[in-house]
């Protein structure tokens, strides 16, 4: 349109549309759609939720893959080390079945006699390489032997994906089994955590006056006291096992949530939204659950969230100096604990279950990250 | 001030009663008796051991004898290497504990506080996904599995450290980098996010607005500000490093006090268990406690209300 | 009078989760040496994105300066680097910030946090700078400044520490300072002692000054001239009296309608109904048509152009098309109007001087 030239019947009076004016204009959310939107734009997030589902889903139907139990001991094909069908051409993956490892001696054949003795004997199934030809006299001489462990027990049908411990137990279905126990362990001491912890704390901040102060020192010792030194003791005294493990986690682990709580309601409760339902004569247990809970609930969730994976923590931590499940019960922590026992000669036993409890941890912890970004109001741009 | 200090002692010196007192009845309750691996004594060896070590008193008797020997200090004597006082054991055992964790704390902290700035300053670049990452990794992946991880590359495969056991300055490298990592991570997550809050802040454009340089700003008015709330979280480190000791000298196989413990533990030696139990609480509480003096005095806010009260 | 500032057409976006937001959309205004420009407008407006761009303040890398040219003393700031800005900031423009409680280093003694900027840009000794620092807090007016520069932030009340910022941004007297809503955050009786303290400031080292504000009521006080701001763009400009006595802008009616007086006892406050434009996708037409009474059809389709009212008045109405349709204030516009150019300036912050 020329600016200098304008028609005449554009400068009538704009009819006014029914209340255009009080129309918003950006589109309304409600909080939880911000932070379900935030979570699900966060890629690092939903990507480590489906790593979790993944995971999950394989320690429950990881054991059921093969024909062998957790608990099938043969001692004639202990130590086995991982061989996989589709897998066994390509050497460097290390699912060929063979152990490889590197020997020294005075001579070649020094080292190379080490290597067969090593191997239990089995000259004909062991490749030798020699990496260094030593000084005549001084020695040094170098090899790399790989046993053919398959072909040497004549079972090259047979395929124990992840190989097996020193009990010849299959790898693979100790692996998924004991995830499966940790996760278990883990996911329940969190939960009554969270039950036991905002109960305690909820009530005493909503209560408040002289049961909030007789709570709130009873926490301030056991706050003291370090969790470690706990976990340990309960541990000691109850018969190691599942159960006992997760009494253990809980029995101060609820009290970072109860502090949470606590602070969350005594900050909503004097907020005018909680006072004036008060002043409108709402019953308590209703201002609880509609007022308050909706409230803290996001910083519960980030709260469990953080919990699991130090719970996961705690069970390997446990197992791992001996205080854990009992054999032939697995969990990661004992997976590792045996792994470490045969590192230098079969680190296929550490490495699986310490990658599967990482990846668990990592995934769990962005996860939460992700988590408290989608319940922070800064986040929803 | 000296009034919040003595109110803190107290409840200081509460807890540990509490503490002491509970490891005491707890260890009462356990299942094997001290003496199990000794199978082939006589009744008479058996009963001679447990009146020499108490052990046929009542309970409450044991009890007020075990608090009163604590007053002064005194933790007992060990079951397994008898006539050791547990006293003695600690001393010999609490070097490398405390070296390692020493160690441990005061790089990892540091590093962690370099890491942290480097990502907020650069806040979504490179540097700050690089951190970050590493953050994650260092939070989440256990120290064991960090200490096996290292142990495997360093020591076994390239042979640059020593794999285990206890020397020189060289042993304690590869477990000093296991148990740091924890610091290192919570002290670069912390700095970072504290960093940028505070350099989003409404003081740092004052002070941008002042035209000063961007150095100042960050070292001078940011990090200050962000490195106080961080003095918090060295509660927790500790606590970790006290978790970490334990399963690093084991997988090291260093003869310091979590070896120790874990030793302990597996045979039933009480007062052992006891000593390094209580020990343990009052580091920790000690720590705790200087963590709020020390906060209350870096902190001008908190420094001069505290000065008013007293 | 020599210009000092000259900004032209000035276009600020910032990138954020739901896409661009046009804060600025075209901003053109200028600060003569040694008056005072008061920006008007409600939050969200763009006066505080605006006034920031001129110190490049702007959260790098969200906010983007789109257009535009900002010329201090003829120089274009927008082409320095930011070496050359940090020789700008704090020595020739200085800005005093909102919120007194958030705006100093809590961990800092406030006399350090003046003599920082004056160490930087003046090169001067420690206690030289420390003299200085407590001369320009006597200045300020806050008693016993030799012991305070010594104290820290949270030792202040919110006027005092508001008195401190002023004293920072004052260190190397400023030709030009942008004070960004120096009193909202402020106990009303507080906001005239701050008024007045910068109105005495100013007339003393004569320096210009920006004053944004969402309240007329502290314009009338302080301003040689006022640009009233609406979705990023200025409506209306013009010489305080002007704005006052005859404003012609729509939305400047609804300011004025809407503002608490003394002398006018016997009318309502009237209300611009409706909220603002969303910046993400700015209306093809004028903004404030949705919310005006007094929109026309041409509102819907095309923006109005700045139309001369006098030499320093300017708005950007359709109602002062020729074409238009001749349009009258609401009559209790009329009457404040009327009233103001009576009594001279309204009197709202005057209950504060009282006490």
């Amino acid at each position: 349109m020329d600016k200098n030239n304008l028609p005449q019947e554009l400068f009538e009076p704009l009819e006014v549309e029914e209340n255009t004016s009080e129309k918003i204009s950006a589109p309304s959310r409600t909080f939880g759609q911000d932070a379900r939107r935030t979570l699900f734009k966060n890629k690092t997030a939903m990507a480590s939720l489906f790593v979790l589902i993944f995971i999950i889903l394989l320690s429950l139907i990881g054991p059921k893959m093969n024909e062998y139990g957790y608990d099938d001991q043969d001692l004639s094909r202990a130590k086995m080390p991982p061989h996989v069908k589709a897998l066994e051409g390509i050497s460097w993956l290390g699912f060929d079945g063979t152990l490889s490892e590197k020997f020294e001696g005075k001579s070649v054949e020094d080292a190379t006699r080490k290597a067969v003795m090593r191997f239990d004997n089995q000259e004909d199934f062991i490749d030798i390489q020699v990496l260094n030809e030593g000084v005549e006299g001084v020695g040094q001489a170098k090899v790399k032997a790989t046993y053919r462990v398959y072909e040497a027990k004549d079972m090259q049908d047979t395929y124990f994906w992840l190989g097996t411990d020193n009990l010849g137990r299959d790898q693979w279905t100790r692996l998924w089994e004991g995830t499966q126990i940790s996760l278990l362990i883990a996911v329940v001491a969190a939960l009554i955590d969270l039950v036991i912890g905002v109960a305690y704390g909820g009530i005493s901040a909503y209560y408040g006056g002289r049961l909030d102060n007789v709570m709130q020192r009873i926490i301030e010792i056991l706050v003291g006291i370090p969790n470690l030194v706990i976990i340990l003791l309960m541990v000691v005294i109850l018969k190691p096992g599942i159960l006992s493990i997760i009494i253990a986690l809980t029995i101060t682990g609820w009290i970072g949530m109860a502090r949470l709580v606590r602070g969350e309601v005594l900050k909503l409760k004097g907020q005018e939204f909680v006072l004036a339902a008060r002043t409108l004569g709402t019953a308590n247990w209703k201002i609880i659950l509609r007022h308050l809970m909706p409230n803290i609930s996001g910083i519960i969730i980030i709260n469990t969230m953080f919990t699991i994976p130090s719970a996961i923590f705690f069970e390997a931590f446990l197992s791992f100096i001996g205080l854990g499940l009992a054999p032939p019960a697995a969990s990661l922590g004992t997976l590792i604990n045996s792994g470490f026992d045969a590192l230098r000669s079969y680190p296929y036993l550490l490495l699986y279950p310490a990658i599967i409890i990482s990846v668990i941890m990592i995934a769990f912890n962005l996860l939460a990250d992700g988590l408290r970004d989608a319940f922070d109001p800064k986040m929803h741009k | 001030m000296v009034r919040y200090i003595l109110k803190r002692m107290m409840y200081m010196a509460l807890t540990l009663f509490l503490i002491a007192s509970v490891t005491f009845f707890l260890m009462k309750m356990l299942p094997g008796s001290p003496l199990k691996d000794t199978d082939d004594l006589t009744k008479a060896q058996e009963e001679m051991l447990l009146e020499r070590y108490g052990l046929n008193d009542p309970i409450s008797v044991q009890y007020a004898k075990y608090i009163g020997a604590l007053v002064q200090g005194d933790l007992g004597t060990s079951f397994h290497f008898s006539n050791t006082p547990v006293t003695k054991i600690i001393k010999d055992r609490i070097g490398p504990s405390m070296q390692l964790g020493a160690q441990a704390l005061v790089l990892g902290t540091i590093l962690g506080i370099g890491l942290g700035l480097i990502a907020a300053v650069f806040h979504n670049g490179v540097w700050d996904y690089t951190s970050t990452t590493l953050a994650v990794l260092g939070i989440s992946i256990p120290s064991f599995v960090f200490a096996g991880l290292l142990q495997w590359i360093f020591a076994v495969n390239l042979g640059w450290f020593p794999v285990a056991l206890w020397g020189g300055f060289e042993y304690s490298i590869l477990p000093t980098i296991a148990l740091m990592i924890f610091p290192l991570a919570t002290a670069a997550r912390f700095t970072r996010t504290e960093m940028i809050e505070v350099l989003g802040s409404d003081f740092i454009l004052t002070a941008r607005a002042k035209g000063i340089s961007e150095y100042a700003i960050v070292l001078k008015h940011g990090l200050r500000n962000a490195l106080i709330p961080l003095i918090t979280v060295i509660g927790p480190m500790a606590a970790s490093l006290m978790t970490g000791t334990l399963v690093i000298e084991q997988i090291f196989a260093i003869p310091g006090l979590g070896e120790q413990f874990v030793m302990s533990v597996m045979v039933n030696d009480y007062p052992t268990i006891m000593g390094t139990t209580l020990l343990l609480a009052f580091l920790f509480i000690v720590i705790i406690l200087v963590i709020d003096l020390l906060y209350g005095l870096i902190d001008p806010r908190i420094r001069v209300d505290g000065g008013k009260s007293s | 009078m020599e210009k000092l500032l000259e900004v032209k057409d000035l276009k600020v976006s910032f990138n954020t989760f739901n896409g661009e937001v046009q804060a600025v959309r075209g901003v053109t205004f200028d600060v003569l040496k040694g008056e005072t420009l008061a920006i008007v407008g409600e939050s969200g407006s763009g006066k505080s994105v605006a006034t920031k761009s001129i110190m490049k303040l702007l959260p790098f890398p969200q906010a983007v300066i789109k257009n535009g040219e900002i010329l201090f003393e003829n120089e274009d700031l927008l082409k320095k680097n930011e070496k050359e800005m940090r020789r700008v900031r704090g020595k020739d423009i200085s800005m005093i910030f909102q919120d007194p409680m958030t705006s100093l280093n809590p961990t800092m003694k406030i006399g350090n946090q003046i003599m920082e900027g004056i160490i930087e840009h003046q090169g001067v000794s420690k206690s030289e700078a420390m003299k200085k620092a407590i001369e320009l807090l006597e200045l300020v007016g806050i008693p016993n400044a030799k012991e305070r520069v010594h104290q820290y932030p949270h030792q202040f009340s919110g006027g005092m520490r508001q008195r401190v910022v002023i004293a920072i941004a004052l260190g190397c007297n400023p030709k030009l300072l942008i004070a960004d809503e120096p009193t909202t955050a402020l106990d009303v009786t507080i906001q005239a002692q701050i008024l007045e303290l910068m109105k005495t400031i100013q007339k003393k080292t004569d320096s210009s000054c920006i004053f944004i504000t969402h309240d007329l009521g502290v314009v009338a006080n302080v301003a040689d001239r006022v640009a009233v701001m609406y979705a990023g763009k200025i409506v209306e400009i013009g010489l305080t009296e002007e704005i006052f006595y005859n404003a012609k802008h729509p939305y400047t009616w609804g300011l004025l309608g809407s503002m608490p007086t003394l002398d006018a006892q016997e009318e309502e406050l009237t209300t611009i109904p409706g909220t603002p434009p969303d910046l993400r996708n700015p209306p093809k037409g004028d903004a404030f048509a949705p919310r005006n009474a007094y929109a026309l059809k041409i509102d819907a389709e095309m923006e109005p152009p700045m139309f001369k009212v006098s030499d320093t008045h300017y708005a950007a109405t359709w109602l002062l098309h020729e074409n238009a349709p001749k349009v009258d204030p609401p009559p209790a516009v009329q009457e404040r109007m009327k009233g103001f150019a009576l009594s001279g300036a309204p009197e709202i912050a005057k209950e504060g001087e009282q006490s």
